[in-house]
């Protein structure tokens, strides 16, 4: 899987991707999140509110900082 | 997000059990302070009211926890109204506005939009790149860190309910306004001009969230919002307590107390590199109120610290070329100024 977390670096940004690292480890996945904060770049991505996650070159949220159980529920969702 | 997937949308009833509560307890609250405050302070605590300590106390105890009870039942008020608005929503309504109705629509959902600074850059590129004029864009971006909830309910709290309203009407005003005449200017060519070519990606289809679901992230959105606010709140109201019955009120007024446009020009200055939002400054502002300085002069030093701020101007560097910029933050603060004038002759 493909992990992103999009965003320009602000708190919530962070907060999001700490989120996604936890919910990886508790699926038992050694995937890395990858971090998107050039503004053109996430607005490329038609992504308007940040943060903004995207798996798999999907945005499947954004604007929200998920709790670590919603983000595990969304990568089953997405994984191979 | 899957649970939505499943859901019936045509059965979602509007909570009016849990609404009717929140309500009754809210205002009961509201109503009892007054006189709780009273018998706890003048009461058990055997203050005096004619003594500086027993009213500076008695202010800080009320006010606190005033605000605090205005700032949860209002943010979470605006957070169920803003879960009915989406930044896409709007950029499809200001898609094919022109300019002036634009601009007074863009004002108001800058206001209404949910909606975070740092996701400037990605709205601008979104709106320019869908056809929404510069002037109109930038309205919105204006309005939206200037009038804000936490803004309105504070200046409630410490200044009563004229200065409040007027501060919503000048800062719509002046976000359509300074959105208007920058569009009439004519400096779409000054847009970097990958944001004209940016290809936009598919927008994701969301679901339309149930009452509850509204309900729950206004919860969470009120609860982290009064934790982000309480420091300053606390900070504020206890030196405006210490000023309430000790500083003599007239001793600043001498000096920085005239209402003339170079002071007004000074505080916007002064206002402009500074970086805070609205509950930051206002503490602030409350102290320097009480020493005496206009309340004109003072919303418009806090319309320059929230609406302009360097790391804002960095950052729309990268799609407006120096010239835009310059005009940007040009008009801008001379708009601010105005306002501040008009504000020392209003109040």
């Amino acid at each position: 899987m493909n992990i992103s977390v999009l965003g320009p670096g602000c708190k919530n940004c962070h907060t999001l991707k700490d989120h996604t690292q936890k919910a990886l480890q508790a699926l038992g996945r050694t995937e890395q999140v990858e971090s998107i904060t050039d503004p053109v770049k996430i607005a490329g991505h038609g992504v308007m509110r940040t943060p903004a996650l995207m798996v798999n070159g999907q945005v499947v949220s954004m604007g929200r900082v998920l709790a670590p159980q919603s983000i595990v529920e969304i990568l089953k969702q997405h994984a191979d | 997000m899957q649970n939505t997937k499943a859901r019936n949308t045509s059965h979602d009833p509007f909570p009016w059990a849990l609404t009717l509560t929140g309500l009754t307890v809210w205002t009961l609250l509201y109503r009892s302070l007054l006189p709780f405050w009273d018998q706890v302070i003048y009461g058990v605590l055997h203050q005096s009211e004619n003594t500086p300590l027993g009213r500076g106390v008695h202010f800080f105890f009320y006010d606190t926890s005033k605000i605090l009870l205005l700032l949860t039942g209002m943010i979470f008020t605006v957070s169920v109204i803003r879960s009915f608005f989406t930044i896409e929503k709007t950029r499809l309504v200001l898609g094919g506005k022109r300019q002036g109705t634009g601009n007074l629509l863009a004002a108001l959902l800058g206001v209404l939009t949910p909606f975070c600074s740092c996701s400037a850059v990605p709205v601008f590129i979104g709106f320019v790149s869908s056809g929404i004029p510069l002037g109109v864009t930038l309205s919105f971006l204006i309005a939206s860190p200037m009038v804000n909830e936490v803004a309105v309910v504070m200046l409630y709290g410490m200044f009563g309910m004229n200065t409040a309203l007027l501060y919503v009407l000048m800062g719509l005003t002046l976000a359509m306004l300074a959105g208007w005449v920058l569009g009439k200017m004519r400096l779409e060519r000054h847009i970097e001009g990958f944001v004209l070519q940016a290809q936009l990606g598919k927008l994701l289809e969301e679901e339309k969230p149930s009452w509850k679901e509204r309900y729950e992230l206004a919860a969470s959105e009120t609860g982290s919002m009064v934790i982000k606010i309480l420091p300053y709140l606390l900070i504020g109201i206890g030196l405006g307590a210490a000023l309430h019955g000790w500083v003599p009120a007239d001793l600043i007024v001498r000096y920085a107390g005239n209402e003339s446009f170079s002071s007004v020009l000074m505080a916007v200055l002064i206002g402009v590199p500074l970086y805070s939002n609205a509950a930051g400054i206002l503490p602030l502002i409350e102290v320097l109120y009480h020493k005496g300085l206009p309340m004109g002069t003072l919303l418009s030093f806090m319309m320059a610290v929230v609406a302009l701020s360097l790391p804002e101007l960095v950052l729309l560097r990268r799609v407006l070329k120096p010239p835009l910029l310059f005009a940007f933050v040009l008009v801008v603060t001379g708009g601010i100024l105005i306002t501040g004038l008009i504000f020392n002759a209003l109040l």
